[in-house]
């Protein structure tokens, strides 16, 4: 696959030196190709979420029948009012941003000041202090999470949001070590001459960081909260183990989907169009990522764009 | 107040001054790296050493050595079994997740109508990766390529091989788009250093008579060498945590059950985590000898 866009152009003169570089035109051939390469990989990677979204407005009949495939005899809204029940939406909605909003802020604001440090300041034992940092990133949750679960038993914060937050007060957020590296790039990008401009003038390290380094981080700073947002909202294995009983989030209500919708519709009492089928499961699983999908599309150019605006490289 | 204080400490020297500012701000990470991961892990180790029971009034330790250790690796019917089957499953979609977030980073570094829309198409994954989303969506078949893995002539060609030639092919039909679905930071990462290779370079190479097809082979891969360490690294290591990982589930199950408890799950832990870090260093060293005989 890699090589059919390549391989076309040594007999097309007019293309070869634009293909890495240029900002004129490709040529038919190259062009056609490229797009139908584009499209099909596009379509594989939105499969999934296509079939998920007709499969979850298909009613009970359509589901039975072989010939319905992708377009659905009537749109049947009968799935998503059993999710949204059975999810219990309003309330598992709101606790799902407070869980990836509040320790992702946090986050944010920690990483920061570590990136600051070790991007401006020069002391010893640095590069061990890197090789932590990304040490964190690589030891799996289950080689500290029952240690840590147990001082929070001791501490009764289990089920409470705290157990996210401390953490990442600390700097051991959810993959923190990411967001400490893009924060280190973006401060080691930027000139020195404002801060000792600054210091000249006598403001404090303190100050010079909070008006004039964190200013000019805003990108580095939305990125981060945009990042680590999606992921706490999707990770699920330490929020089972820390939240379980407590703070009930939208992935966790999904885990066990089955669970719950047998405990409203009991299968032994309803009929057989009210009985669990994978339409319902879908549009459960629809709902989970609605949000998601609406605040990617909204902020999407800070996803894309991410690349331009911070070294999100973990050079 | 303020104009004061950077010469006061001048007294102790600008390189010490320097010093405790930096540990300064690095000291709330220091003490959470202590408190949230060394203690833990170390804790986790000495559990794994020990019979663990969780008792009302808190745990009872009891010292079994290595015991725990052997069981995994040798009494345990499932354990290797399915760590055998993640490194597999590792291995193949590494390769897989690197060239094609390579591909679409290419791809996205050109010049085309329409980018915009098919750069929203290929990150949106990274948004919507979550366990048990990719629970729902497997178990309802959506995450195999579209209608190749159910085609009858495949599982009857896949039926005459043998399991260890099998599993890795079917495992790769199967769940070829969830694959992708974990390329989209790396293609980030990809376009970043795409981004940072001089344009210069290429214009002098095509000035020497260089084709777009050799400048690709001798300037593109070669500076992205390091890139690839860093995305097939980051592959691994987001797989081995990804919350619906076997082996991962399986620890988990073996936390709470009656045979296995505390002490045998954190042995298992550990043992995971060395092949974990054993698969890193593979990937290092297959990755960057390369580099040095392009270089």
């Amino acid at each position: 696959m890699e090589s059919n866009p390549m391989v076309k152009k040594p007999d097309l003169t007019t293309i070869k030196t634009f293909l890495l570089g240029g900002r004129s035109s490709y040529g038919m051939v190259f062009t056609v190709l490229l797009y139908m390469l584009l499209l099909a990989i596009g379509f594989v990677y939105l499969y999934p979420l296509l079939f998920m979204f007709v499969t979850s407005l298909k009613s009970p009949t359509d589901l039975l029948n072989p010939m319905v495939q992708w377009v659905p005899t009537s749109v049947y809204l009968g799935n998503y009012e059993k999710a949204l029940r059975v999810l219990d939406y309003s309330t598992t909605l709101v606790s799902s941003i407070l869980v990836s909003v509040l320790p992702s802020l946090i986050t944010a604001a920690v990483c920061s000041l570590v990136g600051y440090g070790l991007a401006r300041y020069r002391f010893t034992g640095k590069n061990i202090l890197f090789g932590l940092i990304l040490a964190t990133f690589i030891i799996p949750a289950q080689n500290t999470v029952i240690p840590q679960m147990l001082m929070y038993k001791d501490l009764g914060l289990l089920g409470n949001i705290l157990a996210l937050i401390l953490p990442a007060m600390f700097g051991q957020g959810y993959r923190s070590a990411i967001f400490i590296l893009i924060f280190y790039q973006t401060f080691l990008s930027f000139p020195k001459v404002l801060e000792e401009a600054a210091r000249l003038d006598g403001a404090s390290d303190l100050r010079i960081f909070f008006q004039v380094a964190l200013p000019a981080a805003a990108p580095a700073f939305i990125i981060s909260i945009i990042f680590s947002t999606v992921w706490y909202w999707n990770e699920t294995y330490l929020t089972v183990i820390f939240l379980e009983g407590g703070i009930q989030t939208l992935p966790m209500q999904l885990a066990k989907f089955t669970q719950a919708y047998e405990n409203l519709y009991p299968p032994g009492m309803v009929n057989i169009f009210d009985r669990l089928n994978e339409a319902v499961k879908l549009a459960g699983t629809f709902l989970n990522i609605l949000p998601l999908l609406v605040m990617y599309f909204l902020l999407q150019k800070w996803f894309v764009e991410s690349v331009d605006r911070s070294g999100i490289t973990g050079e | 107040m303020t104009e004061r204080k950077p010469f006061r400490f001048r007294g102790i020297g600008l390189r010490t001054r320097e010093s405790l500012y930096g540990y300064g701000f690095v000291f709330l990470w220091i003490i959470g790296f202590v408190v949230f991961t060394m203690v833990p892990l170390v804790q986790t180790f000495f559990f794994s050493l020990n019979q663990v029971t969780v008792t009302a009034t808190g745990i009872d330790l009891r010292p079994v050595q290595w015991d725990n250790y052997s069981r995994a690796l040798v009494t345990d019917p499932t354990f290797v079994g399915l760590l055998i089957e993640y490194v597999i499953e590792t291995l193949v979609s590494v390769p897989i997740a690197i060239i094609f977030s390579l591909i679409i980073a290419l791809f996205l570094n050109l010049n085309f109508k329409f980018k915009g829309f098919f750069r929203t198409i290929f990150f949106l994954p990274v948004v919507i990766t979550s366990g048990p989303v990719i629970q729902e969506l497997t178990a309802q078949g959506a995450t195999s390529v579209p209608g190749v893995a159910n085609m009858g002539a495949i599982t009857e060609f896949l039926s005459t091989l043998p399991s260890y030639l099998s599993n890795p092919v079917e495992y790769l039909l199967t769940s070829f788009i969830l694959i992708l679905w974990f390329s989209g930071v790396q293609i980030l990462i990809y376009l970043s250093s795409l981004q940072k290779i001089d344009k210069s370079v290429y214009e002098a190479a095509s000035i020497d008579g260089a084709s777009a097809w050799e400048s690709f082979w001798k300037i593109t891969l070669p500076s992205l060498s390091t890139t690839t360490i860093i995305n097939a690294a980051y592959t691994i290591i987001t797989l081995s945590h990804f919350s619906e990982n076997k082996v991962i589930k399986y620890i988990y199950s073996q936390t709470y059950a009656v045979q296995g408890g505390i002490g045998y799950s954190s042995a298992m832990s550990f043992l995971y985590f060395f092949v974990l870090l054993l698969l890193l260093a593979v990937t290092f060293l297959v990755l960057s000898p390369r580099r040095e005989q392009r270089r």
